[in-house]
């Protein structure tokens, strides 16, 4: 089984449902703390949601400047999975662990609330579980969630495949806006070119558990025990 | 020395300000037509310690690039005044 590191920083706030969903698909999951050094062995690293720093600055700006966060960038180099949601998107991005940014929503307001997203990349650690194309349900719950990026870049994303969730609308005569924040492209979340660490806005831990209503989002973490194994078996 | 730095952070332009716009329709609605291409930044000030104001630009800059402004979204200039 993956061992999974849930990386806290002050002000994380989604750090124990992440720990629950990844132990609920029988990973060794764990916090750390962001002023640790050591990723104590991880196959995995997510980067929660929440508002670590108080969203001081920008979001992320601070965080990503933690100690831990040098690991993260070495784990992430060597080609190991991270996966941030939400506020873990956003220090990813000042980290540029990812391209890109994240402001404040167009609409200015907190959205909170489920959307839907359509998985358009599944050869990632975290959704390689999911069918081609699938479409979920999942809860966002930000501030600033509005990715935006240079022409190029965005053209390189779509070029090369690295949108792995976009904002849908659920049916075609939806009179829901499928786009929450004003995302440029619709895009709910992305992957750098290897495809190891992943960006995403909406909540899949909030969405795991028979209990809490969705359940689109287990899928999150059963890939990320299913690509364990895959890498495992293969000797990698 | 101490020099006294005055950092303003501006969203880039041709970015989407949400806030300023906000701000624009406010105005406008208490009379304000005149007002137009409302934008909203951030001011930061700040003391560096440096031998010379060539220095304490140059730390200040090193500031921003680093943490103070984001290279993708922002851009921001400086003041750097004795004190």
């Amino acid at each position: 089984m993956p061992r999974v590191a849930v990386v806290r920083f002050p002000g994380s706030n989604c750090d124990f449902d992440t720990l629950r969903a990844a132990e609920g698909v029988g990973a060794e999951a764990y916090f750390v703390w962001h002023r640790d050094t050591d990723l104590e062995g991880a196959d995995v690293v997510i980067l929660p949601g929440g508002f670590s720093y108080g969203d001081y600055l920008r979001c992320g700006a601070i965080a990503r400047f933690s100690p831990i966060m040098q690991e993260v960038q070495r784990h992430a180099l060597a080609g190991g999975p991270v996966l941030g949601i939400c506020n873990g998107f956003q220090i990813l991005c000042e980290a540029h662990l990812l391209p890109g940014a994240l402001l404040r929503n167009a609409g200015l307001t907190f959205v909170s609330k489920p959307v839907d997203v359509i998985v358009e990349r599944t050869d990632t650690a975290f959704t390689c579980d999911y069918e081609p194309e699938s479409r979920l349900r999942l809860p966002v719950a930000h501030g600033d969630g509005r990715f935006v990026a240079e022409p190029d870049t965005l053209r390189l994303l779509e070029a090369e495949g690295r949108v792995v969730l976009r904002y849908v609308a659920a049916t075609e005569r939806s009179p829901f806006q499928p786009n929450p924040n004003g995302s440029a492209n619709h895009i709910a979340g992305i992957c750098n070119a290897d495809g190891n660490v992943v960006g995403i806005m909406p909540h899949p831990e909030r969405a795991a558990d028979r209990m809490l209503g969705l359940t689109g989002g287990s899928a999150f973490f059963t890939s990320l025990v299913t690509s364990h194994q895959d890498s495992s078996n293969s000797g990698v | 020395m101490t020099y006294r730095v005055h950092v303003r952070v501006m969203p880039r332009d041709g970015l989407l300000d949400p806030q300023g716009q906000a701000v624009e329709h406010a105005l406008s609605a208490l009379g304000f037509e005149e007002a137009g291409g409302v934008r909203i930044g951030r001011a930061i000030e700040l003391d560096v310690a440096a031998e010379s104001r060539d220095e304490a630009e140059t730390r200040a800059r090193r500031m921003c690039d680093t943490l103070l402004a984001n290279p993708i979204t922002e851009d921001y200039l400086l003041e750097v005044e004795e004190d």
